[in-house]
């Protein structure tokens, strides 16, 4: 078992950072709608599989002739990332405008817009198996319950190699892609404007509204920003495997929900260290037990950590963070 | 995995109110017939088809029903003084859905036989119910050794199951492939465990040494186990369970630059696996399975007969399981040429009933198997697959 482990340290750290890059991302979608409304928006999952149905239906109607390497390789992967983000960001807003705003209005308790948020979630799911996927891939016989797969676009080899340490562009690209965008994401909300006023309604909406911060848009701002970081993860998805389906933010928005529980729910940063955490804890167990055990590692983890702290890995959160 | 069961429990009792709804409408016109003019029409009896036909993997079961539909339609043309109405249940693979979908086709729709449940773990749930409201049935896909240990009076199936399948394998791996050294994957499935399992048990017997893991069959990200089968550097990869999990497996196992000879079950025996697998990945791979799909007669003429008659109706060629749903189909045929329209007779006559199917000789033995059945091997190349031959027989392909 342990020199199982032993073999497999480096290649489950190279994966484990990959796959945490992800979780990270579409954890940061989770902890800013939390840390702006006290609300769980579990309707997120399918912001992100939209996201990766935008970039792959881009990327088939655009046509790939042959696998992408390099520099190709990274513009391709910008010119996905834009559209799933524009796709996921505009589905964000809308679910705020459909399924969340009109119980704010009427003063709905959060129990009802948590119950509003698996409807949405439901529904669009169906949507997508049923009427978007079947229609934008002309697929009427199998329906769009089946993956979809796309065109084989990225040619995959090793950037580095030392000993059996070996990373290769796809891994190392996800990694670096969603680091970039939480850096980007932490000084926009540290330093802008609508970053100070996306902390202050964090902080106290009432005096938020006091010092002549519009909250609505505040709000809508928010879901923006989750959206179009879950739309970089949809795309970065979509390099690394390929192939979506209507579920396929199902499992990973779980994780991705975890992960920003895990680093600190309502915390920018913590969602990059929940998720890279969560992600080498995942690949380092199954390593060590065996992938079925993946998910109970992680959540026996999860239990771990909230024992000990239990506001997360960084605990603070977004109305703190300071400027 | 709690909020996935709600969630799925959710959908099933959705799709079965809108198929009760449908149904219920279908049911008042044969119950106005009777009415009407018994005399004139001929008499009618319901057979089900279930099965996952519009789920994740619905390429296995959809030949099957196509097969069954033609062998009823063929059937009904020649005017016979009882025909066959065929009734589908969709129950997308899902055991809870299955159960309800039962329910609904014994106590709605009052069939007298039925061609399924497709999969194992539907079966598993869905045999007691049959068994207690004495509906025979007929699965030309279930695989599961367990399925015939459970006493069941009114069960049957005409394909061979996972331990004739995994030794066959194991056989074929050590004998014709040399392998030395294994890596048994499975995704924790009824199905699959079970076959990934015997396997494994018989590589081991014949001297082979055996690696395992398990994948998630809900999970995307496949890199924790291929890590372990580089590590292990096996000769051969063996994965029990369906093709949409062993495509995606597939490609991240050669994306990730491992090349050992790729083998899987009946489950992965579907185009589905060449495309999940992206690009050439798939070429090579070798899946087992205990049915016949034979569309140029090699095996004999009647598998030939039947893939044109499917060819010219659905437009395009036997797959896997329609050879066995076909046969599953012809069996309950038989039992009504025979005058048995009632769910007890026509179980009585499955005892007895003994003519040549398509795949091989429709057969019961008391326990509700097929008495005899063997297991072949296929090749994918390409965006499709063609038969190597008899797991007993076949060689290594070139």
């Amino acid at each position: 078992m342990l020199e199982g482990f032993l073999n497999q340290f480096w290649p489950a750290t190279v994966d484990g950072l990959s796959l945490g890059a992800i979780y990270a991302l579409v954890a940061l979608g989770y902890t800013m709608v939390y840390g702006v409304l006290r609300l769980i928006n579990f309707a997120h999952s399918e912001v992100f599989m939209v996201g990766t149905v935008a970039a792959l239906f881009t990327l088939t109607t655009i046509g790939v002739p042959d696998q992408l390497g390099g520099v190709a390789l990274i513009g391709m992967l910008l010119l996905l990332a834009v559209v799933a983000i524009v796709a996921s960001g505009v589905t964000a807003v809308g679910l705020e405008y459909i399924a969340y705003r009109p119980l704010r209005k009427r003063g709905g308790s959060r129990l009802a817009a948590l119950i509003s948020a698996i409807g949405a979630s439901l529904f669009l799911q169906q949507l997508f198996a049923l009427i978007v996927i079947p229609q934008l891939f002309q697929l009427p016989q199998q329906g769009g319950r089946l993956p979809v797969q796309a065109p084989p676009w990225v040619r995959r080899s090793d950037v580095v190699t030392l000993g059996d340490f070996a990373v290769r562009n796809d891994k190392l690209l996800v990694l670096v892609a969603a680091v970039l965008m939480m850096v980007a994401l932490d000084q926009f909300v540290n330093r802008t404007n609508l970053g100070r006023g996306i902390r202050a309604t964090a902080q106290s909406p009432e005096n938020a509204v006091l010092m002549g911060v519009n909250i609505d848009r505040i709000i809508t701002a928010t879901f923006a920003i989750g959206g179009a970081m879950a739309g970089v993860a949809g795309a970065l998805y979509l390099m690394r495997f390929e192939e979506t389906n209507y579920f396929v933010g199902f499992l990973l928005g779980i994780k991705a929900f975890t992960a920003a529980v895990l680093g600190g729910i309502g915390n920018l940063r913590g969602a990059l260290v929940g998720g890279l955490v969560l992600g080498l804890i995942e690949m380092y167990g199954s390593a060590f037990f065996g992938s079925e055990w993946q998910h109970v590692v992680a959540f026996v983890v999860l239990v771990l950590v909230l024992m000990f702290r239990p506001t997360g890995i960084l605990g603070e959160s977004l109305q703190q963070a300071r400027a | 995995m709690r909020h996935s069961s709600i969630v799925r429990v959710g959908v099933a009792l959705a799709a079965s109110s809108l198929v009760l709804a449908a149904c219920g409408g279908g049911g008042e016109e044969t119950g106005g017939a009777p009415g009407g003019g018994a005399s004139e029409a001929a008499a009618t009896v319901k057979i089900g088809v279930l099965g996952d036909l519009t789920g994740e993997n619905s390429g296995i079961v959809i030949p099957l029903r196509n097969a069954a539909q033609l062998a009823f339609e063929e059937y009904n043309a020649t005017n016979p003084t009882t025909k066959i109405e065929m009734v589908e249940y969709d129950s997308q693979g899902v055991p809870e859905q299955a159960t309800a979908l039962a329910q609904q086709a014994i106590n709605t729709d009052k069939i007298v036989g039925l061609v399924g449940p497709a999969f194992s773990g539907e079966s598993r749930q869905v045999g007691p119910i049959l068994e207690e409201a004495k509906i025979p049935s007929v699965s030309a896909s279930a695989t599961n050794p367990g399925l015939a240990q459970n006493g069941w009076k009114f069960w049957h199936r005409i394909v061979g199951n996972d331990l004739s399948q995994g030794g066959a394998v194991a056989e074929y791996m050590t004998r014709a492939l040399g392998t030395k050294n294994a890596f048994v994957i499975h995704d924790n499935q009824e199905y699959s465990k079970g076959v990934a399992d015997v396997v494994a048990k018989t590589l081991k017997e014949n001297g082979v040494t055996v690696q395992t893991d398990v994948i998630d069959p809900q999970g995307s990200d496949y890199a924790s186990t291929v890590n372990k089968v580089k590590a292990a550097a096996p000769d051969a990869i063996f994965y029990g369970g369906y093709y949409a999990q062993a495509g995606r497996l597939l490609k991240q196992l050669r994306d990730g630059g491992e090349k050992a000879q790729f083998l899987s079950g009946d489950g992965s025996l579907d185009k589905g696996l060449a495309k999940g697998a992206g690009g050439n990945n798939a070429d090579g791979a070798i899946v087992s399975c205990p049915c016949l799909i034979d569309p140029t007669g090699k095996a004999g003429p009647a598998s030939k007969k039947l893939a044109d008659a499917y060819k010219a109706k659905f437009n395009t060629g036997t797959a896997i399981y329609s050879g066995e749903g076909y046969d599953a189909a012809t069996a309950f045929i038989e039992a009504i040429k025979a005058g048995k329209t009632d769910t007890e007779s026509i179980n009585e006559y499955f005892k007895t009933i003994d003519v040549p199917g398509v795949t091989k000789q429709i057969k019961f033995a008391e326990n509700g198997e097929p008495a005899a059945s063997d297991v072949y091997v296929y090749l994918f190349k390409g965006d499709s697959y063609s038969l190597l031959g008899d797991a007993k027989e076949a060689t290594k392909p070139a």
